[in-house]
C-alpha cells in the first residue's frame, strides 16, 4: 500500500515488529513482550497522528490512490445497485454514475461521483471530473427518484467539474446551476456525502441536500487548496498554508455551519478498512434517512432552502 | 458578428485610427482629454467615449464599466432606488494570504467607494419596474462571498414579495476566495433563491457583461428564463488558463466570447450596449411586467 510522507515513523515501528516477529520464530526466542510494547507504541502512535492531522495531510488521505471509490461504496454498502445510465440526449458521462440502491431494505437513488484506481480506470472516469452531460444524467435521476418517492442519497468525491472546450460549449456552468436549482425543489429527502474530494461548484452540483455529511478525512472547499495558492500566493507549492487557511476539514466545516457532521473513518484512513469505513457509511445513511421519514415535500424543501439560505456571515440585519 | 464581419470592423478601424493619429499630430493634444481603444489603438477623446456608452466609436469594443455606470445608462432618470446597502463583509475565516482579506476589502472600498461586489435595487427600465442586482468588477474582481451572495437572494426574495420581475447583471470572476465555502455556498444560496422565483411564477432575466466566470456561471447567472449576453463578454465556467493547463492545446481566439457561447446555444441573445434598454423593456414588455 502507498506510504504517505507523515506515516513514516509509523511504518518503521511496524517493520521493527515484523522484524522481531521473524526472529523470534527462527530462533524460537520469546521475544512477545518487546513485541507488545512495540505495538502499544505503534498504536498510541497511530492514533495520536491521525486525531491530529493538518489540513494538507488529510488532503493526501481524501486523495488516496487506494480510498474507496463510488462503486467500491455500492458493493459494501448496498444489498443490491442497479446503475441507470446516459442523460437521454447523447452521452453517458463516466464520471457520475447512479442508479437504484437498496440500502438496509430501503429503496434509494444513489448517485455520485466515480474516481478510478489505475490509469486505465481514471481515464474511463475522467479523473472523477464529471461534464455538463452528467449533472444532467444526476438531474434526470433525482427527478425520477421524486416521482417514485425514493430518497435520494448522493456519495461525492470530485477535484472539480472538467475543465474543457466541450464542457464550456455544452454549458458546464448552466448544468450545474441548473442543479442547484433543481435540488432544492426535490420532494423527497436528500443526503449528500463528501467522501473524498469536495471541490468547487462541481461537488456542490451533488449537494444541495437536507443533510450534508463529510466523512472524517475529506475535504470540501471553493477552490483546490493548489489553485488558490498559485492565484494569491502566486506559487502552488505553497499549498498547504492555503489548505490551512481554506478551512476545508469537517471540524471547520462544522463549525462554519456548512455542513451537518462528520462520519468517522478506521484509523488509518477509510482506505485501511474498506469494511469499517462502509459499516460507519451506511449506519449514517440510515440514521440521516430516519431523521426524515414521515416529513411532507413542503417540510422537506423548507428545511432545505431555510438551511442554505442562512448560509454565510456578514455585518448588518 | 461573424468572424469576417469581426475583422472587417477591425480593419476599418485601424485605416480610421491612422487618420486619427494624423489628425492628432496637427491638433493641440491634452493627454488627459485623450484615452486608447484597448482593442484597436485609436486614440479617442474620454468624453466621446463617454457619450458613445464607453464602446470605442471607431472598432465597437466594449469597455468594461462599473456598476455605477451600467446603472445610469439602464435606468430611467433617478428612478433607481438601491435596497440593502446596510449588509457588509466581514472576515468569518480571518484569512490572510499574502495580505489580509479585512486589508483588500479595505482597499476594494478605497478604490470603488463601494462596500461589496453588488448593488441591488429596484429601477425602471422605460417605465418597466424591476428588482436588480448589479455586480461591479473592480470590488474584489466583482467576486461573490456572503455579501453578495445575501444581496441577490434578499433582492429576489423582495421580487417575490412585490411580485416584480428580476434582473441579474454579472460581472465576476466567480466565488471569492478568501471565504472558502461560504462562498460555495452562497451559488446554492442564491439558486435556491432562483427556485422561488420559479415557483412564484416571476420574469427573471440575466444580463451577462464582461467577464462572468466560475461560480457566478455555476449558480445564479445562467439561471435566467431569458440570458443576454452583452457584445465581446466573455463568459464560461473554468478560465482560460486552466482550460489550456489541462488539455494542452491552444483555444480558439473567439473562445467563451458571448458570440461563441450564442453559437453554441448558451445564451439567447447577444446585445450591443446601445440596444440593451430597448431589448429588455422589449422583454419586460413581451412578458407583459
Amino acid at each position: 500500500m502507498m506510504t504517505l510522507d507523515f506515516e513514516k515513523p509509523l511504518v518503521e515501528i511496524e517493520e521493527k515488529i515484523k522484524e522481531l516477529r521473524k526472529i523470534s520464530s527462527e530462533s524460537g526466542m520469546d521475544l512477545n513482550k518487546e513485541i507488545e510494547t512495540f505495538e502499544q507504541q505503534a498504536n498510541d502512535y497511530k492514533k495520536e497522528l491521525y486525531s491530529n492531522l493538518k489540513p494538507f495531510q488529510k488532503l493526501q488521505i481524501a486523495r488516496h490512490q487506494e480510498r474507496p471509490n463510488f462503486l467500491n461504496y455500492t458493493r459494501l454498502i448496498c444489498e443490491d445497485f442497479m446503475e441507470l445510465h446516459g442523460d437521454r440526449t447523447g452521452t453517458d458521462d463516466r464520471a457520475i454514475i447512479g442508479g437504484l440502491a437498496k440500502i438496509g431494505g430501503k429503496t434509494v437513488m444513489l448517485i455520485g461521483t466515480q474516481k478510478g484506481k489505475s490509469t486505465k480506470e481514471n481515464l474511463e472516469y475522467n479523473f472523477g471530473m464529471p461534464q455538463p452531460q452528467g449533472y444532467r444524467k444526476a438531474l434526470r435521476l433525482f427527478k425520477h427518484a421524486e416521482k417514485f418517492n425514493m430518497p435520494i442519497v448522493t456519495l461525492i468525491d470530485t477535484p472539480g467539474a472538467y475543465p474543457g472546450i466541450s464542457a464550456e460549449e455544452t454549458g458546464q456552468g448552466g448544468a450545474i446551476a441548473v442543479n442547484l436549482r433543481e435540488m432544492a425543489k426535490l420532494k423527497v429527502p436528500v443526503v449528500a456525502i463528501i467522501t473524498g474530494e469536495g471541490c468547487s461548484g462541481g461537488a456542490l452540483g451533488l449537494a444541495v441536500a437536507n443533510k450534508v455529511l463529510m466523512l472524517e478525512h475529506a475535504y470540501y472547499t471553493v477552490i483546490s487548496p493548489e489553485g488558490c495558492a498559485s492565484i494569491l500566493w502566486r506559487d502552488a507549492a505553497r499549498y498547504p498554508e492555503a489548505a490551512e487557511a481554506l478551512k476545508i476539514t469537517a471540524d471547520d466545516l462544522v463549525e462554519l455551519g456548512v455542513i451537518d457532521g462528520a462520519i468517522k473513518e478506521p484509523i488509518g484512513g477509510a482506505h485501511t478498512c474498506y469494511s469499517e469505513m462502509s459499516q460507519n457509511m451506511k449506519d449514517a445513511i440510515l440514521n440521516s434517512l430516519d431523521e426524515f421519514e414521515g416529513m411532507s415535500a413542503d417540510e422537506l424543501r423548507n428545511q432545505r432552502y431555510d438551511k442554505f439560505r442562512a448560509m454565510g456571515q456578514f455585518i448588518g440585519l | 458578428m461573424t468572424i469576417q464581419e469581426w475583422f472587417d470592423k477591425r480593419k476599418a478601424a485601424q485605416i480610421q485610427r491612422r487618420q486619427m493619429e494624423n489628425r492628432m499630430d496637427s491638433e493641440d493634444f491634452a493627454a488627459d482629454l485623450w484615452t486608447k481603444c484597448v482593442h484597436c489603438e485609436a486614440q479617442i477623446t474620454k468624453k466621446e467615449l463617454e457619450e458613445n456608452m464607453m464602446v470605442c466609436p471607431m472598432c465597437d469594443y466594449h469597455f468594461r464599466i462599473n456598476a455605477r455606470e451600467r446603472i445610469q445608462q439602464l435606468f430611467d432618470k433617478d428612478s433607481f432606488e438601491e435596497l440593502f446597502s446596510e449588509i457588509k463583509p466581514t472576515d468569518p475565516l480571518n484569512f490572510v494570504d499574502t495580505v489580509a482579506y479585512s486589508e483588500r476589502l479595505e482597499k476594494a472600498h478605497a478604490k470603488t467607494g463601494m462596500d461589496e461586489a453588488v448593488i441591488t435595487g429596484i429601477g425602471m427600465i422605460e417605465g418597466h419596474k424591476v428588482a436588480v442586482a448589479v455586480m461591479d468588477f473592480d470590488f474584489m474582481g466583482g467576486s461573490m462571498g456572503s455579501v453578495v451572495g445575501e444581496k441577490v437572494t434578499r433582492i429576489m426574495e423582495e421580487a417575490i414579495k412585490r411580485r416584480l420581475p428580476v434582473l441579474a447583471i454579472t460581472s465576476s470572476g466567480g466565488a471569492r476566495m478568501q471565504e472558502s465555502a461560504l462562498s460555495l455556498m452562497q451559488m446554492a444560496k442564491t439558486s435556491c433563491a432562483v427556485s422561488r422565483l420559479d415557483e412564484a411564477g416571476l420574469l427573471y432575466i440575466n444580463l451577462l457583461t464582461e467577464p462572468t466566470f466560475g461560480g457566478i456561471t455555476a449558480s445564479f447567472g445562467m439561471l435566467g428564463d431569458i440570458i443576454i449576453a452583452e457584445q465581446g463578454a466573455r463568459i464560461g465556467f473554468a478560465g482560460r488558463r486552466v482550460i489550456e493547463q489541462t488539455i494542452r492545446q491552444k483555444l480558439p481566439a473567439d473562445f467563451q466570447t458571448a458570440e461563441y457561447l450564442l453559437k453554441y446555444g448558451q445564451v439567447d441573445m447577444v446585445s450591443k450596449r446601445s440596444d440593451l434598454r430597448k431589448t429588455l423593456s422589449s422583454i419586460l414588455d413581451m412578458h407583459g411586467v
